[in-house]
């Protein structure tokens, strides 16, 4: 009896964060197309609901109706498993992420572990809907994303070795206590340069401009998804927003100190923002990183590919090793505020 | 009983994709459920609370090495009838080997521990360290430092040996050499030409 109560809290908390994750997925694409349109002095939509509030509904109600339509001589089964593949580790990684203090799913022990190792199968989705669908342009598509994935996880696994190196622990909640005070007590500052490292590997990771080689639009029409349509087509985009949404998660979390007010401990400020809720803060934080993704896809022209390769390999994972050896060096110097 | 539970079915698909991955005709179907063993065996290990091999098993293999097997395979045209060909032929040295390595198995392991369930046994001195990652962290870097040390660097050895096999300058390649291309200025490959203003005249 107790077994089930424990079950069906599980499964409460897990509703409890999916269902507003969705949500925010969907006015993620309406944010984005709100954003990117008023910085090419455009409206964007504004047409159902007032704003275009009701827009990503609209859309959402379109892609369900239409046909999924299987191409001739596409491997059928591996077709339809692709989409699922990819929403799911992104889902699923969820489940370590705190969003404010104590409202986590699971507080494990290895949970950047965990994280690591869920955002490593996103890739599955990607190379295996190219694959499937018989074309050469979705295979194209999906090696770019095959390669560019691999290479940039190690970029951003060493920055995370660097948040385990100062935080002492791979607990996800841990992480954002070791960081418990105001704006300058985040890993942010100490760590730099992986922080940066971690955003821009982030950005490739979840196949975002100005590093979109995936998709391509200009040169290999839609890349990995040319040949889904639909619901297939929109769990595909739900996933790349889903990863997104995680990636954004997981800097606030690592770098940003997760639901710590910006100004707790500070004399005056303090009390006064101590009524905000940790969760709204963590909120806000994920929010800025959002408004990244865009402001990037707003303003960036796309990367080469030879130049990707080069900036994951010979830029970023270089300057996460010498960082973690200035890690090293300040924790056993014990420079304050965060190692002391 | 429900750790009893998970752990049957888990091995159960573990069993499943294992015979999947030689019975398949598709090589990307066996690679995949290559990818579904590995997947349910460090479903297993977390459940032998070896978490750490565990998630280690998914970032490296599932997530590295399968993807770039997966490329490997998709890109080959392999003619799925040439490799079955004489699968009759090999089967009792297969078999054989098979055998072999079960009874070796079961040798290391010792007959009498077979029954698995319930939790497992605890490693002396795991029970005062909760934190299995960092129980392992300190016995790597402490009692087992020089073999470490020494698989590191038969590791990197093999990672330059692979870069300098690939990497070799052969005649005739066309290389990008970025640092020249971002040195170029605009004075390089542009020329702005002066020149007088003409009007049309009427005629």
């Amino acid at each position: 009896m107790s077994a089930l109560i424990e079950l069906s809290w599980i499964v409460a908390k897990i509703v409890a964060l999916v269902v507003p994750l969705f949500v925010a997925v969907a006015y993620m694409t309406y944010a984005e197309r709100k954003v990117i349109s008023s910085m090419q002095l455009r409206r964007g939509p504004n047409r159902v609901g007032w704003h275009g509030l009701l827009q990503p509904i609209a859309d959402a109600l379109k892609l369900l109706m239409k046909e999924v339509v299987l191409p001739q001589n596409a491997n059928r089964f591996l077709f339809v498993l692709a989409p699922m593949l990819s929403i799911m580790p992104a889902l699923a990684a969820w489940a370590v992420l705190p969003v404010g203090d104590g409202m986590v799913i699971a507080d494990i022990n290895a949970g950047l572990l965990y994280v690591l190792a869920m955002t490593s199968m996103g890739v599955y989705g990607i190379i295996l809907a190219g694959w499937a669908s018989n074309s050469k342009y979705a295979l194209l598509g999906a090696l770019r994303a095959g390669a560019q994935v691999v290479s940039y996880e190690i970029a951003m696994g060493f920055a995370l070795v660097g948040v385990l190196m100062a935080a002492g622990s791979l607990n996800m909640s841990e992480i954002v206590r070791a960081q418990e005070g105001p704006i300058w007590n985040w890993f942010w500052l100490p760590l730099l340069p992986l922080f940066i490292v971690y955003w821009i590997s982030g950005v490739a990771e979840t196949n975002r401009l100005p590093f979109d080689v995936a998709e391509g639009e200009s040169e290999i029409v839609a890349g990995f998804h040319v040949e889904y349509s639909g619901m297939a087509f929109a769990i595909f985009f739900l996933a790349e927003y889903a990863n997104m949404i995680l990636i954004s998660g997981l800097a606030a979390i690592m770098f940003l100190g997760g639901w710590y007010s910006p100004f707790h401990g500070i004399p005056l400020l303090g009390p006064l923002f101590s009524w905000v809720p940790g969760l709204v803060w963590f909120a806000l934080k994920v929010c800025f990183f959002l408004f990244l993704y865009i402001w990037f896809r707003g303003t960036f022209p796309r990367y080469r590919y030879d130049q990707i390769m080069r900036l994951g390999w010979k830029v970023l994972i270089p300057v996460t090793v010498v960082w973690l050896v200035v890690v090293a060096g300040m924790i056993l110097a014990e420079i304050g505020p965060w190692f002391s | 009983m429900i750790e009893k539970v998970i752990f049957y079915v888990f091995a159960a698909i573990l069993l499943l994709a294992a015979t999947l991955v030689i019975t398949s005709r598709n090589p990307v179907h066996s690679a995949l459920a290559l990818v579904l063993a590995f997947f349910t065996s460090a479903a297993l290990w977390l459940l032998a609370e070896a978490e750490f091999l565990g998630i280690a098993l998914i970032l490296v293999y599932v997530g590295a090495v399968m993807v770039l097997f997966l490329f490997v395979v998709m890109m080959l045209d392999i003619n799925l009838s040439v490799m079955r060909e004489g699968f009759a032929r090999y089967l009792p040295i297969g078999a054989l080997v098979g055998v072999v390595m079960v009874l070796e198995m079961l040798l290391v392991i010792g007959a009498g521990v077979v029954d698995i369930g319930g939790p497992p046994v605890e490693a002396a001195g795991a029970a005062a360290e909760p934190n299995n990652i960092r129980m392992l962290g300190s016995v790597l870097y402490t009692v087992y430092v020089y073999p470490f040390e020494l698989a590191a660097i038969v590791l990197l050895l093999a990672i330059i040996a692979a870069i300098m096999l690939t990497h070799r300058r052969r005649a005739g390649t066309k290389h990008q050499d970025i640092s020249v291309q971002v040195r170029t200025r605009k004075a390089d490959r542009l020329r702005v030409v002066q020149m007088p203003s003409e009007r049309e005249t009427d005629s």
